[in-house]
């Protein structure tokens, strides 16, 4: 009762703070410069919030708070909108929007797939601000329970959610997670900096792959390819069905669906250290799993949607726990929040374990202020759903070489090199090769993503562990098998053993043919190559080192799904499901042009980068690809050219961004924005 | 609670800011450089998301309006190798017009002094500007503390100690150096991301030793100090205009590490180790970040530069704007910045040889 006669007063203090109009002003300011960044795919927050850091010294602390949690709160809101009508997806928080979200726009149901997945947000933040009112005041204690072993037991939990998105052959999708951890572990090692696939006379790699790569990659490049490459429109019908009044109706008919991934995004989301970047894949997850018929599952089944996306928004209110309770960000944007809370008014906000004593009624107003920007930013953009989704019936191939133009731009933001596009193609044809040979790419990438966690956790764990077992076995077994753990331990075995029993059923990318046998098998040799050079390259690492064990454990069990795959690759006939082809039957087939062809468009773009810089490459390219691949007239090329040129400038000025330099540019010394 | 004034109207919000870059400031004529309309660049070789972010985004508006001509200036960020590709690419940069800075941090200091391969950028091409300082506080559970005598750590020596580091050659060599001469058999846990998950260890009860800067010490373990959940055990301390280690004057209760060496049997504030830590100490923290103009910058832009970090120091408020958000540290300009680049960057020999062989013997790290 003591904790509730300290909440009410600041929660009263709060909502008066935030119900002045100047403040919701700035509320809705920050929302709408929020929408704009956010429906660019890959800058996300931390873009948007670099902005608006130059203002923050010294304002009024509750209105810098409302114009910078206006801009945060709507970026997983946003970001939908990439996912669902372009299949790429705009941030880490809505890469499984994209499975189900695209198929419904491309069956020309887009604006029912956004308007869902919109009002899925808007109440899972909500059900996230009304847990976190109470949750924050007994929150700390039970953050603190939450040592290594349990993160790692976390890890290991969205780790099995490849069971339910592994694909009609078990072990395939196995191996593509193992291959998407081995890409995560490349570059320098958490524990001593030993490198992994890179050497010092090589620096790109030796930093990684950035999340947003890998992202734009694998899923976006291979779906911008095969959709131009039949020449048609996102949506199959013609006429646009589902407004956005039926996806609200889908949504409000499963409202527990999205009452429990609301409270999945919250939990995961509060635990510091996982960044929620697994949070909208357990809630998939768990849609596919409590869902009777699962047939519909990545061919646009709404409740794929309304799962992830309840649960991303819910993500972001629970963030704020590690981030004001102990001044630990959970996301990069979180971490450029807390600098900016610094320079506001006097400095005397003080984020961390005195912020629930000193500053409670700020607390909840940032947690209110997070709720209230995701009304006003759902509003805004189930509003637009409905026009925007009419981006779907446009000729794709004049949608395209803008998606290249956003993409690449996007993709060199990540680390300011030409090698970033370099990297982006790379992995872009990987994404081709595993989506034409029915390897699971949401598997790859959840293995990527939890590479890294997996590794540090495990590796943290176990050295816990060995000087808690020095100090008596049983203190040992007490730090491993905590409640928390053990609990975690059966959810897991659970959802493994449910996921491969029904993984069979779910195709997450459609339904692909088999056909001959040379092409699937060469694919399979070159990822064994692959995954044996990474196993030989990290047995290379001097023995007493950490960074070796992880790798070494990751390539032995992909070699041995390898060779499981190889053998009953020898074994069955070739219309075998292990043989899938999308190039031997169905729409990539029958498609007017070529693969080939189309990806050197998308090449033809970073060589001319490489050369003239990007500016002056994106003219050339627009123009060509308009007037050739688009067929349009020289005037329409022209303008539809300078209107992206121009966009882009202005995008790329506002946030004070630079585009990659070609060679060009070490020779002459050329003006912004072409030098 | 916090009381916030809510009185202030928009004109005071966005519009403050833009507006108080555009206020009068008397132009010390002559010398220096004039910037007006145009764009300085300040280049922090981190994320937008480290402890140097905070840094630059502090000084960056306060140095737009003391610049002349109040330039517009704006933090990119370049990261990449842990800031040597930021380094590195600044000392290709040549000197223009002054429109080009760089923010250095004790990172990009250790990897230069421990001839690490990627290291192509020398500091004594550069030109320093400003140096602020800062320090560090090691702190145990009580449980541990209670262990201790006084300022004798001779107790602790027996026990076994988890910390979370963030890499052997990092800023965290500090603090292990000297557990390790305190005769402390600490065993470090790698991978940490930050100092703040480090401290989120020590609190989950994983680690029992960690450390802070001062500023992360003032706002995330003085509240565990108050609730008896951690103590203070010492300080890395501060320098005295001869190079002296004396107490830090932001903790003058807490006792450095050279007083609890002193006090600690076997632990010795002389010969090659002590030299070693010392060395690396300065190195570390009483210059941690520093800016920096290219390799030929001309002299009136270092002086129209000096002048700008002078003004901003002499600000009226800013013992207070600075004091929550960078420490009672303090910020070095012209000659004494000069000194505290000299000391950060030249190491003796001997120094560098006995650091590069421990992390070898220690981690099985090694600077090829």
């Amino acid at each position: 009762m003591d904790i509730i006669a300290t909440a009410l007063p600041a929660l009263g203090d709060a909502w008066g703070l935030i119900l002045q109009p100047i403040v919701l002003g700035y509320l809705v300011l920050g929302v709408l410069m929020g929408l704009c960044i956010g429906v660019f795919p890959g800058l996300g927050g931390i873009a948007g919030l670099s902005l608006l850091l130059p203002f923050m010294f010294g304002m009024d602390p509750i209105l810098g708070l409302a114009l910078m949690i206006g801009m945060v709160a709507v970026v997983p809101t946003s970001d939908t909108f990439a996912s669902v009508l372009m299949g790429i997806p705009g941030s880490s928080a809505s890469q499984a929007t994209v499975l189900d979200g695209f198929p419904m726009a491309k069956r020309g149901q887009a604006a029912r797939a956004l308007s869902a997945a919109f009002a899925s947000s808007l109440f899972g933040g909500l059900v996230g601000a009304s847990f976190l009112t109470i949750f924050i005041l007994v929150a700390r204690p039970i953050v603190l329970e939450f040592r290594t072993p349990e993160l790692l037991m976390i890890t290991l939990f969205g780790l099995s959610m490849v069971g339910i998105l592994a694909g009609r052959v078990a072990i395939k999708g196995l191996v593509a997670a193992g291959l998407g951890m081995l890409i995560g572990t490349i570059g320098e090692g958490a524990s001593s900096g030993d490198l992994r696939m890179s050497s010092y006379d090589f620096p790109y790699l030796t930093d990684g792959l950035k999340l947003v790569i890998v992202g734009l990659g694998i899923f976006a490049i291979p779906e911008i390819i095969a959709l131009l490459r039949q020449d048609r429109a996102i949506s199959q019908e013609p006429q646009l069905g589902g407004g956005w009044l039926e996806g609200v109706k889908d949504w409000f008919a499963n409202i527990w669906l999205s009452v429990r991934c609301s409270i999945i995004g919250v939990v995961v989301g509060v635990i510091p250290g996982l960044g929620g970047s697994v949070v909208d894949w357990i809630a998939y997850g768990h849609a596919v799993q409590t869902t009777p018929d699962k047939s519909n599952f990545g061919k646009g089944e709404v409740r794929g949607v309304i799962g992830p996306e309840s649960s991303n928004n819910a993500k972001e209110g629970g963030g704020l726990v590690p981030t004001l309770l102990f001044g630990i960000p959970g996301s990069g944007s979180m971490a450029i929040f807390i600098g900016a809370i610094a320079l506001l008014g006097s400095g005397q906000i003080e984020v961390g374990p005195a912020m629930l004593k000193n500053n409670l009624d700020i607390t909840y107003s940032i947690v209110w202020l997070l709720a209230l920007a995701n009304v006003v930013g759902t509003v805004i953009c189930i509003a637009a759903s409905g026009g925007i989704a009419k981006l779907t019936t446009i000729r794709f191939s004049l949608l395209a070489p803008f998606l290249f133009m956003i993409i690449s731009f996007a993709a060199f933001q990540s680390g300011q090199n030409l090698m970033d596009l370099v990297a982006l193609f790379a992995i872009g044809f990987l994404g081709i090769l595993m989506r034409r040979f029915d390897w699971s790419r949401p598997a790859f990438l959840i293995g990527f993503v939890l590479s890294n966690p997996a590794e540090t956790y495990a590796n943290q764990a176990l050295q816990i562990a060995q000087s808690r077992f020095r100090k008596g076995f049983e203190e040992g077994l007490d730090y491993i098998f905590s409640p928390i753990v053990i609990v975690l331990i059966v959810i897991t075995v659970i959802s493994v053993v449910l996921g491969l029993r029904q993984a069979k059923n779910i195709m997450a990318e459609g339904d692909v043919q088999s056909g001959s046998k040379r092409a699937p098998l060469v694919f399979l040799l070159c990822v064994t190559g692959y995954i044996g050079y990474a196993f030989y390259d990290a047995a290379s690492i001097p023995s007493f080192s950490r960074d070796r064990t992880f790798p070494m454990f990751v390539a032995g069990v992909c070699l041995v799904g390898c060779l499981m795959l190889l053998i009953r690759m020898m074994l069955k006939p070739e219309t075998d499901t292990i043989f899938a082809d999308r190039e031997k039957n169905g729409e990539d087939a029958d498609a007017t042009h070529g693969l080939w062809p189309t990806l050197a468009w998308f090449a033809g773009l970073l060589i001319l980068t490489s050369l003239l810089g990007f500016i002056l490459a994106l003219g050339l390219f627009l123009f060509t690809f308009l007037k050739i691949r688009a067929g349009l007239g020289n005037l329409s090329a022209a303008i539809y050219t300078a209107c992206g040129i121009v966009f882009m400038c202005a995008m790329a000025g506002l946030l004070n961004r630079d585009f990659p330099p070609g060679l060009l540019q070490e020779y002459a010394n050329l003006p912004w924005p072409l030098g | 609670m916090s009381k916030l004034k809510t009185t202030r109207r928009a004109a005071l919000g966005l519009v403050a800011a833009a507006a108080a870059s555009f206020g009068l400031q008397a132009n010390a004529g002559g010398h220096g450089i004039d910037l007006a309309g145009k764009t300085v660049e300040w280049i922090i070789p981190f994320s937008e998301t480290g402890g140097s972010a905070k840094w630059a985004n502090f000084y960056a508006p306060l140095l737009s309006e003391a610049l002349p001509g109040q330039p517009t200036v704006v933090v990119k960020f370049m990261p990449g190798a842990g800031s040597t590709k930021g380094a590195n690419f600044f000392q290709e940069q040549s000197y223009e017009d002054g429109t080009l800075i760089f923010g250095s941090s004790g990172s990009t200091q250790f990897p230069f002094l421990l001839g690490d391969p990627r290291v192509k950028y020398n500091y004594a091409d550069w030109n320093v500007v400003l140096a602020s300082g800062t320090g560090g506080v090691a702190y145990l559970p009580p449980e541990m503390a209670a262990k201790m005598d006084g300022m004798n750590a001779a107790g602790l020596q027996g026990e076994d100690f988890i910390y979370g580091n963030q890499g052997a050659t990092r800023l965290d060599l500090v603090p292990t150096l000297a557990w390790e001469m305190l005769g402390l058999n600490v065993e470090s846990v790698m991978g940490i991301k930050g100092r703040g998950d480090g401290r989120l260890m020590f609190e989950r009860g994983e680690a029992n030793i960690d450390y802070q800067t001062s500023s992360s010490y003032l706002k995330g373990v003085t509240p565990l100090v108050e609730a008896g959940t951690a103590v203070p055990m010492m300080t890395w301390g501060s320098l005295d205009d001869a190079g002296n280690i004396v107490r830090d004057p932001t903790f003058p209760d807490i006792p450095t590490f050279k007083e609890v060496c002193e006090a600690t049997d076997g632990c010795e504030t002389s010969g090659e180790k002590w030299d070693a830590w010392k060395a690396f100490f300065v190195a570390g923290f009483p210059a941690q970040k520093m800016v920096f103009l290219p390799n030929g910058a001309s002299n009136d832009a270092i002086v129209t530069y000096t002048k700008a970090f002078e003004d901003v120091k002499a600000r009226a408020d800013f013992a207070e704007i600075s004091g929550a958000r960078l420490g009672k540290y303090p910020q070095m300009t012209g000659n004494k910045a000069q000194t505290a680049l000299a000391s950060a960057t030249q190491v003796p020999e001997a120094a560098k040889a006995f650091v590069v062989n421990w992390l070898q013997e220690k981690y099985g790290v090694s600077l090829k």
